[in-house]
């Protein structure tokens, strides 16, 4: 016989997978709309970070919901902290998406300050990474998750040399300064996406091992298996 | 904290039919240890081996060692009496003696005639009726019969009642099971209260009650001890499978 709480958590996973499946479409057409000049699709991006937020305050609610009515315990507790945990972090990878469509209207409008060859490449790290972390949290892989923890690095490279190649071209050409800086907080948007996706990943190891990996140097923390 | 029960290698029958096996525990001193288990699994049986309440059963037999303080409770000369008073007992239904409140109290420290005179045995009574929680209800009527006590007055009563005869351990069946929320939860709030003088043993159905007032949880499936473990980790991540589904309710 299934348990009440079953379909319940049924509901949270689908919810919190519908949640991170919209969130990848947001970054991903945010960084569309800067590459393309799309202003469009742009202002779809911003309206849409509504409903992400709508989605949020719906799983809020069913989780608080869950604990309070079902008083889940060992697993069921561990899923029910760890969706609560992540449904933030995925709203707020999707205000960054939104940052850099509105970063992307403003850059539309001025003349191509630069080709955006690294910048598609770090959105790229970055929705890959995203998207494993959810793959992860459902097939509840913590080896996956680990790895990708560590793709974060190379989206912090990325954002380094981007970093010092905009400060160079203010430099050299003053007229590039609003557009440059603009691009700087792109840039720094996508890095911080991969920040949050880091912190999926601690949370996808949370639900899988009951091992808290957040705050701990890579390197220390082993796999129970 | 050290060992206050220690049993090793317990098998239990009720006939032939085997109730416990080879059950191996530590139970701390101070501390208290929740047993759960769906029904039949032996935890009941279990409990009422720390004091030999079995040995009332014709038909029980135990092999293994308690040791209590380090003493084979089960040695040939074993005094029974005074083991079940030095390890004391509070069953599911409360069951009050058809005396007054007081008498209730009192009796055992009588028969044990552990009273030096009158006012000694005031005091005494005063005494376990505060550590239980219930004098402030019944310093009044302590004359008037204890049935005339609700449900949970009446278990504090036997709470008290064992108390009296200061016992060091304390074995409870489903103290609460009978009793409405709020009678819960000063029999909970009393169990955590008196574990700083008491070595507590704790049998429920209520999974959240073990969760909230034990500091160790055991348990227990067809007779056998499946785990024990820190109530956080018995909660929050359980080592046995068998744990893991039992609690979250996957079988009962």
């Amino acid at each position: 016989m299934e348990r009440i709480i079953d379909s319940q958590l049924d509901v949270l996973r689908d919810k919190l997978l519908l949640l991170g499946g919209t969130t990848e479409k947001a970054v991903h057409n945010s960084m569309k709309s800067l590459v393309e000049r799309d202003n469009d699709l742009a202002h779809k991006v911003i309206k849409d970070d509504k409903i992400i937020n709508k989605m949020e305050l719906e799983i809020d609610q069913l989780s608080i919901e869950i604990l309070a009515l079902q008083q889940p315990a060992a697993y069921d507790l561990r899923f029910v902290i760890s969706v609560a945990k992540i449904t933030p972090v995925l709203e707020r990878i999707a205000d960054h998406a939104a940052n850099i469509a509105e970063a992307a209207i403003v850059l539309n409008n001025e003349p191509e300050v630069r080709n955006y060859v690294d910048f598609p490449k770090m959105a790229e790290i970055a929705g890959e990474m995203l998207q494993s972390a959810l793959d992860a949290f459902t097939s509840e892989d913590a080896d996956l998750s680990r790895e990708i923890i560590k793709r974060d690095r190379e989206i912090d490279k990325i954002y380094n040399k981007v970093f010092g190649e905009l400060i160079e071209m203010m430099i050299d050409n003053p007229e590039t300064t609003t557009g440059a800086a603009h691009l700087l907080f792109v840039a720094k948007h996508l890095e911080r996406i991969g920040d949050y996706v880091k912190d999926i990943c601690e949370l996808n190891v949370y639900l899988t091992e009951a091992a808290f990996i957040k705050h701990k140097k890579l390197k220390k923390v082993k796999s129970k298996k | 904290m050290g060992s206050k029960i220690s049993i090793s290698k317990l098998d239990f029958f009720y006939g032939t039919n085997q109730a416990l096996f080879d059950v191996n525990l530590e139970i701390p001193e101070r501390e208290v240890m929740a047993f759960i288990g769906p029904s039949g699994c032996g935890k009941s049986t279990f409990l009422r081996t720390l004091n030999r309440m079995n040995d009332t059963i014709p038909i029980a037999k135990v092999s293994g060692n308690v040791l209590i303080d380090g003493k084979d409770i089960y040695a040939p000369k074993t005094d029974v009496v005074a083991l079940r008073r030095k390890v004391g007992m509070v069953f599911q239904k409360s069951n009050p003696f058809p005396k007054s409140i007081y008498e209730n109290v009192a009796y055992g420290i009588r028969i044990n005639r552990m009273h030096a005179n009158k006012s000694d045995l005031d005091e005494r009574v005063e005494k376990a009726l505060k550590d239980s929680a219930l004098w402030g209800e019944v310093k009044d009527r302590l004359n008037t019969s204890a049935f005339g006590l609700s449900g949970g007055q009446q278990q504090r009563l036997c709470i008290a009642r064992a108390l009296a005869v200061q016992p060091e351990v304390i074995l409870m069946d489903e103290p609460a099971s009978a009793l409405d929320p709020i009678a819960t939860q000063k029999i909970e709030e009393l169990v955590v209260e008196l574990k700083k003088d008491y070595t507590i043993a704790i049998v429920t159905h209520n999974m959240q009650q073990a969760a909230r007032v034990s500091d160790k949880t055991a348990f227990f499936m067809l007779g056998k001890l499946i785990e024990v473990n820190p109530t956080q980790v018995m909660f929050t991540n359980p080592e046995d499978k068998l744990t893991e589904d039992y609690i979250t309710g996957r079988f009962g």
